[in-house]
């Protein structure tokens, strides 16, 4: 099946009633029934769609006019589910939907259907959703990447041209990585969480996934902007995510020390080499930077993180919404039972984790201590940065690993977002662009920029997709 | 490394509403304990005279009107997802 055009192109063509909003919807359920093998999708809102793009037909409008989306299953969303993959979850219905997909929908957008994750957005792989692990388009005996996975696969599966992600440690560009899409973690603030199942609310942000930095920026700039639901939002930058002229020629890229180190798979190095290559060709000044306490962030995050995890999951109660256990006698039993039968293993693990660092006696000595080495990792960027345009480095390690290679060992999947996870640290914008494949498998470019930069990252983006 | 003792995780499940099988203690005694010592590398870390940070973008304070907003919810689709309810309200099990 022949890809999607430019989101652009399909919104003019609907504005212009060259194409219909329902052809477009149908064309992508019907994506979804091909696709099926590959179990990128929980649920689908064909009836809501379909009813949306008819009215659409009627009076179409907006940047994103009849172009259909899928959600990550994490994202509140009106005519079905809101599951986030947990069994916790499996019954909810949201009341009102996320302020993204509301900003999404205005502009003519049709959310089509829910993507898998793994539960709560805790994972690497998807592996660890409560239905089903998602496949990796480009091999099926592997794994997608997480927990954005069923987003990313379906990008490129041609399901939808773009879905939407959340990430918390990497969850956007990690998948966006192993499949070969473009993945934007904006700057923490920039949209709107509200709607979206909290996991670490210090580092939580949404962002979208596309097959080019095009499709993503315009996605972006529609989502972007400060939310009286979200007080951690922030203003948008000024100008237009979708004007992306950039010149090379005489920026500075630094080359994170850290992540070309040991522990990079030889083919994703000899990738990322000829990606740093090609900026040298195109007039960058590409010189290698090291940024000392960046390997101890997964460290930082998985404290901070569980911490925060501890708290957000402390309103699945069985009482309100939710998985409600049957057998309780007792209010406490309602609670624990629910608990018990409604959260799995990854979701019990990070709130035991979290109940612990904050436990008295042991807030210092962890939860305090990480918030002050995420101290030392954002000066160590503001430091960068004052001599680097950009940063760049691998997305991962590694390429798509192996359905099951990693699920015995918690520690070894968490050593996934060794290289995505200090961004969501210190806030700063980052994104995934393709850099070719290695064995059949896509390698992930990661470029990293400063605080509030996230126009001029896409645009930089923009200009290495450019060069391949 | 840290270790977790059988009594910790049973604390620490207590703690976060969490009834434990026992296979389950003990996998996690195991798990939480790797993952302890994980992060025991910020032990090395010389962090005097560095502050801790609890939010990135440096806002403070976002104050709004503190008015009412009709976001056009109705009371019976936000208690659609309850298990029960009595008279528009949450209906849980004795407290006291």
């Amino acid at each position: 099946m022949p890809g999607w055009p430019a989101i652009a192109d399909i919104a003019a063509d609907v504005n212009s009633g060259k194409l219909k909003a329902v052809d477009l919807v149908k064309q992508a359920l019907k994506a979804i029934e091909n696709n099926k093998e590959f179990d990128a999708i929980i649920s689908v809102l064909d009836e809501r769609a379909l009813a949306r793009a008819e009215q659409i037909d009627k009076n179409p409008s907006g940047r994103l006019a009849g172009v259909p989306f899928i959600a990550k299953d994490n994202f509140l969303t009106l005519g079905g589910k809101t599951t986030a993959a947990s069994n916790i979850l499996r019954p909810f219905e949201a009341p009102y939907q996320s302020t993204a997909i509301e900003r999404l929908e205005a502009e003519g957008a049709i959310c089509i259907a829910k993507a898998n994750l793994d539960a709560f957005a805790h994972g690497s792989s998807t592996e660890n959703s409560d239905w089903f692990t998602t496949k990796n388009p480009h091999d099926k005996t592997r794994v997608p990447g997480g927990s954005s996975g069923g987003s990313a696969a379906s990008v490129i599966l041609d399901i939808a041209p773009f879905a939407l992600g959340s990430d918390t440690g990497g969850s956007i560009r990690q998948p966006a990585g192993f499949v070969g899409a473009v993945g934007v973690k904006p700057t923490y603030g920039r949209v709107s969480r509200s709607g979206v199942v909290a996991m670490a609310s210090s580092t939580d942000v949404i962002g979208p996934l596309t097959k080019t930095v095009a499709d993503a920026a315009l996605v972006l700039d529609v989502m972007s902007g400060k939310d009286e639901l979200d007080s951690t939002t922030i203003e948008k930058q000024a100008g237009s995510y979708t004007d992306l002229e950039f010149d090379l020629n005489g920026k500075k890229i630094g080359v994170v020390k850290e992540y070309m180190d040991e522990g990079l798979e030889p083919g994703v190095k000899q990738r990322i080499d000829e990606a740093i290559e090609k900026f040298k060709a195109a007039g960058a000044q590409v010189e290698p930077v090291s940024l000392p306490s960046l390997p101890l962030a997964l460290a930082v995050y998985y404290i901070v993180c569980p911490a925060e995890v501890s708290s957000n999951l402390s309103r699945y109660d069985g009482q309100r919404y939710g998985h409600s256990a049957k057998d309780a006698q007792n209010l406490d039993e309602s609670y624990e039972l629910s608990r018990e039968q409604g959260f799995g293993a990854e979701a019990k693990r990070r709130i035991m984790i979290g109940a612990y660092v904050l436990s008295s006696g042991y807030y210092d000595a962890y939860y305090k201590k990480a918030q002050t080495v995420r101290t030392k990792i954002i000066n160590e960027f503001a430091k960068a940065f004052e001599n680097y345009d950009f940063l760049i480095g691998p997305t991962s390690p590694t390429t798509a690993f192996k359905i099951g290679e990693k699920t015995d060992d918690p520690l070894k999947m968490y050593l996934n977002d060794i290289m995505t996870v200090a961004a969501n640290m210190s806030g700063n914008p980052a994104i995934s662009v393709p850099a070719g494949t290695f064995d059949g498998l896509p390698v992930g470019l990661q470029i990293i920029a400063p605080q509030g930069a996230d126009h001029q990252m896409l645009a930089m983006a923009k200009a290495f997709e450019e060069l391949n | 490394m840290s270790k977790l003792s059988r009594d910790d995780v049973l604390k620490l499940a207590a703690l976060s509403k969490l009834r434990l099988s026992d296979e389950e203690v003990e996998k996690l005694r195991g798990e939480l304990s790797e993952i302890l010592s994980y992060v025991e590398m910020l032990d090395k870390v010389d962090i005097s005279g560095v502050e801790p940070t609890y939010q990135v973008s440096g806002l403070k304070n976002v104050y709004r009107q503190d008015k009412t907003r009709d976001y056009g919810y109705k009371t019976e689709d936000l208690l659609k997802n309850a298990p029960a309810i009595q008279d528009g309200q949450f209906k849980v099990k004795r407290v006291l």
